[in-house]
C-alpha cells in the first residue's frame, strides 16, 4: 500500500545565484520569485 | 527538519531543507512524527500497539506488515534526500550580497510625498512620511533612473516602481520618467519593468490607457466592503472613497483584460474578519487580490489584539477553503500569499538572502534621498545617500547586507525560513528596534499563510473543476481539525506531541 504521495517540487539542494530574480515585497507589485 | 500539519483533509509533510512536500496517511503522518525518536523495531511495536485492531482509511485493518512498509517508504524518501534533509546552506548565507555588492536592480519612486485621501492607518503619514509635502521633479527622477543603470553592474533586469503618497499627482512626471527609461533601456541593455501603486482617485482614461501600455503591473488600493474602506479611507472632507475609485478600478482592470495588476487592502482590528472583504472584491469582478494586516503600533486604535489574530489565522485557513471551492467551479481567484510555486520559486540563494532592501532595492525620495525601502524613508539613521552622491551611509547599508535568514537566532529552527528568508526587516524594525528583530505577530501570520499555500499547491491536481472535493491524503482522511508540529533532528525542537490528535 502507498501510504506517501510526494508532490512534484523543486529540490531546494540543486536549485549551483544570478540575482536576475525579481525584487519581493512581504508586505509592492511583485518570497516564494535561469530557474532551472 | 520536517513539518508536519493537517488542513483541508490532507496530512502534510514539508522536508524544510529540499523543499519537498508529502501527501501521507494517518500511519505514515505518525510514523514520520517518530521516526527521529525511535529505533525501527521500537517504532514497529509502539505503533503496532497503537493501531492495534485499528482500520486504514481504506477500511483495511492495519497490520504489522502495513507498518513496515510504511517505514521502509520513509527510509526510501531519506534516502532520497527528501525527507529530514539536513541544512547545509549556512555556508552560503551572505553569498549572493558579497557576490552583488554595490548592484542595484530596482527603485521605489517617490514621486509624491502628498496623498489626495487622508488614511489614518498610513503608514505613511499620509503620503508625507512625517516630513514636508513634495512632488519629485523630472530631473530628480532622470537622475534616479540614470543612477539604478550606472550601479546595476551586469544586471539585465531592472525594476523601477512609482509610489507615493500618491503618484497620479505627479502623473505628468511619471509619464516622462516612463518615457525616459524607455528611450535609455536600449542602448544601456537593461530592460526596466515598470510598476505602479495608486488609491485610484485621480484614474482617468489617459491614466488607464497609459498604465496599461507600461506598466507591467498596478496595485490598487481597496479595503473589500465599503462600510470597511470608508471607514479608514477618506478624503481631507472625511467623505469616504469607495463610490469613487471602485468604477475607476473596474474600467482599469477590464482594460487590462484582467490581469497584471493586484486589489490590494488593509484590515485592521475593524476587520479581522477579513474573507468578508475577499468576497467583496470577488462580487466587484476582481480576482487577483491581496489583503494585509496592518502594521502599526500596539495601542493604535487600528492594531490587530491577540483575539484578532486567532480570528484571522482562522480566515486564512477559510480563504483557502473558498479557493479550492471556487478552482473546482472553474472560478479560481488569486491571493497574493498564496502564489507558491513548488515547482519552481527562487533557488536556494535567493531563499536565504532576504528581499535585497538596502542593497539592490532602495527608495528614492521626491529630493533624491535614497532609504533602503519605502518603509524606512523618514528614518534618518537610515539615509543611505543620494541619487547624485551614491551611497554615503555604508555603515547603514552593512546592517542590511548582513541580513539573512541565519542572522536571526530565532530563525535558525523555525520551518518557514526558506520561505520568508528572514522576514521583512522594515516591520522587525519597527516592532523591535532592529533591522535584525523578529515580529513575531508577522511571524505567526506568515507561517499560517504558507501552511495554507503549500496545501493549496499540493492540492491542485485534486481540484479540477467539475471534479469531486478529493481532499484526502494517499487515500487518508484527516480530522477536521488542524494540527502542526516541527522536528528538528540536530535541535530537538518539537511542537505538540506526535499524532497528539490522532487515534
Amino acid at each position: 500500500m502507498k501510504h506517501i504521495r510526494t508532490i512534484e517540487t523543486r529540490n531546494l539542494c540543486d536549485s549551483k545565484g544570478c540575482g536576475e530574480c525579481q525584487t519581493s515585497c512581504q508586505s509592492k507589485t511583485s518570497i516564494a520569485q535561469n530557474s532551472s | 527538519m520536517i513539518h508536519r500539519y493537517q488542513l483541508g483533509g490532507y496530512n502534510i509533510v514539508l522536508d524544510v531543507c529540499s523543499g519537498s512536500v508529502h501527501l501521507v496517511d494517518r500511519l505514515a503522518y505518525d510514523l514520520i512524527g517518530m521516526f527521529e525518536e525511535y529505533g525501527r523495531e521500537e517504532l514497529l511495536r509502539e505503533l503496532a500497539r497503537r493501531y492495534a485492531g485499528q482500520r486504514a482509511e481504506d477500511g483495511e485493518r492495519i497490520r504489522e506488515a502495513d507498518i513496515a512498509e510504511c517505514y521502509d517508504q520513509v527510509c526510501a524518501l531519506r534516502d532520497a534526500g527528501r525527507l529530514f534533509s539536513p541544512d547545509a546552506y549556512e555556508p552560503a548565507a551572505g553569498q549572493l550580497k558579497r557576490k552583488t555588492a554595490g548592484v542595484v536592480k530596482a527603485l521605489c519612486l517617490h514621486v509624491a510625498h502628498t496623498c489626495n485621501l487622508n488614511c489614518a492607518y498610513c503608514f505613511a503619514s499620509q503620503g508625507k512620511y512625517h516630513g514636508e509635502r513634495a512632488v519629485m521633479s523630472f530631473e530628480v527622477g532622470r537622475q534616479a533612473l540614470n543612477f539604478l543603470v550606472a550601479h546595476s553592474g551586469t544586471r539585465r533586469n531592472l525594476e523601477v516602481d512609482f509610489f507615493g503618497g500618491e503618484p497620479l499627482m505627479n502623473w505628468d512626471v511619471v509619464k516622462r520618467l516612463v518615457a525616459y527609461a524607455r528611450s535609455i533601456e536600449g542602448p544601456a541593455g537593461k530592460r526596466f519593468r515598470v510598476t505602479l501603486t495608486t488609491n485610484g482617485m485621480l484614474s482617468d482614461d489617459d491614466g488607464i490607457e497609459f498604465a496599461n501600455r507600461e506598466m507591467s503591473n498596478v496595485v490598487l488600493s481597496l479595503d473589500g466592503r465599503r462600510e470597511i474602506h470608508d471607514r479608514y479611507r477618506v478624503d481631507y472632507a472625511g467623505r469616504g472613497s469607495y463610490d469613487r475609485v471602485v468604477p475607476k478600478f473596474q474600467r482599469l482592470v477590464e482594460a487590462r483584460g484582467g490581469k497584471n495588476y493586484y486589489i490590494r487592502g488593509t484590515f485592521t482590528h475593524a476587520n479581522p474578519d477579513f474573507l468578508q472583504d475577499i468576497r467583496a472584491m470577488l462580487d466587484l469582478g476582481f480576482t487577483e487580490l491581496s489583503m494585509e494586516p496592518v502594521v502599526c503600533a500596539p495601542g493604535d486604535p487600528a492594531a490587530l489584539t491577540d483575539d484578532d489574530i486567532a480570528v484571522v489565522k482562522q480566515q486564512y485557513e477559510q480563504l483557502a477553503g473558498l479557493m479550492r471551492q471556487r478552482r473546482r467551479e472553474g472560478r479560481p481567484f488569486t491571493f497574493y500569499h498564496y502564489m507558491i510555486d513548488l515547482k519552481g520559486g527562487p533557488c536556494i540563494y535567493k531563499r536565504i538572502s532576504g528581499c535585497g532592501s538596502g542593497t539592490e532595492y532602495m527608495a528614492v525620495t521626491p529630493w533624491g534621498d535614497l532609504y533602503p525601502c519605502h518603509q524606512f524613508v523618514g528614518e534618518e539613521r537610515y539615509r543611505l545617500g543620494s541619487v547624485t552622491e551614491g551611497v554615503t551611509n555604508p555603515a547603514a547599508q552593512a546592517e542590511f547586507a548582513a541580513c539573512n535568514v541565519y542572522a536571526r537566532e530565532e530563525c535558525r529552527n523555525c520551518w518557514a525560513r526558506l520561505y520568508c528568508s528572514g522576514g521583512c526587516a522594515a516591520n522587525a524594525y519597527h516592532a523591535t528596534g532592529s533591522v535584525r528583530g523578529v515580529y513575531r505577530q508577522g511571524c505567526e501570520l506568515f507561517k499560517k499563510r504558507m501552511e495554507c499555500a503549500i496545501m493549496l499547491a499540493a492540492s491542485a491536481g485534486d481540484d479540477l473543476p467539475g471534479g469531486e472535493n478529493v481532499g484526502e491524503s494517499a487515500g487518508a482522511g484527516a480530522p477536521g481539525g488542524t494540527h502542526s508540529g516541527t522536528q528538528d533532528g540536530a535541535s530537538g525542537t518539537q511542537d505538540g506531541t506526535p499524532g497528539g490528535t490522532l487515534a
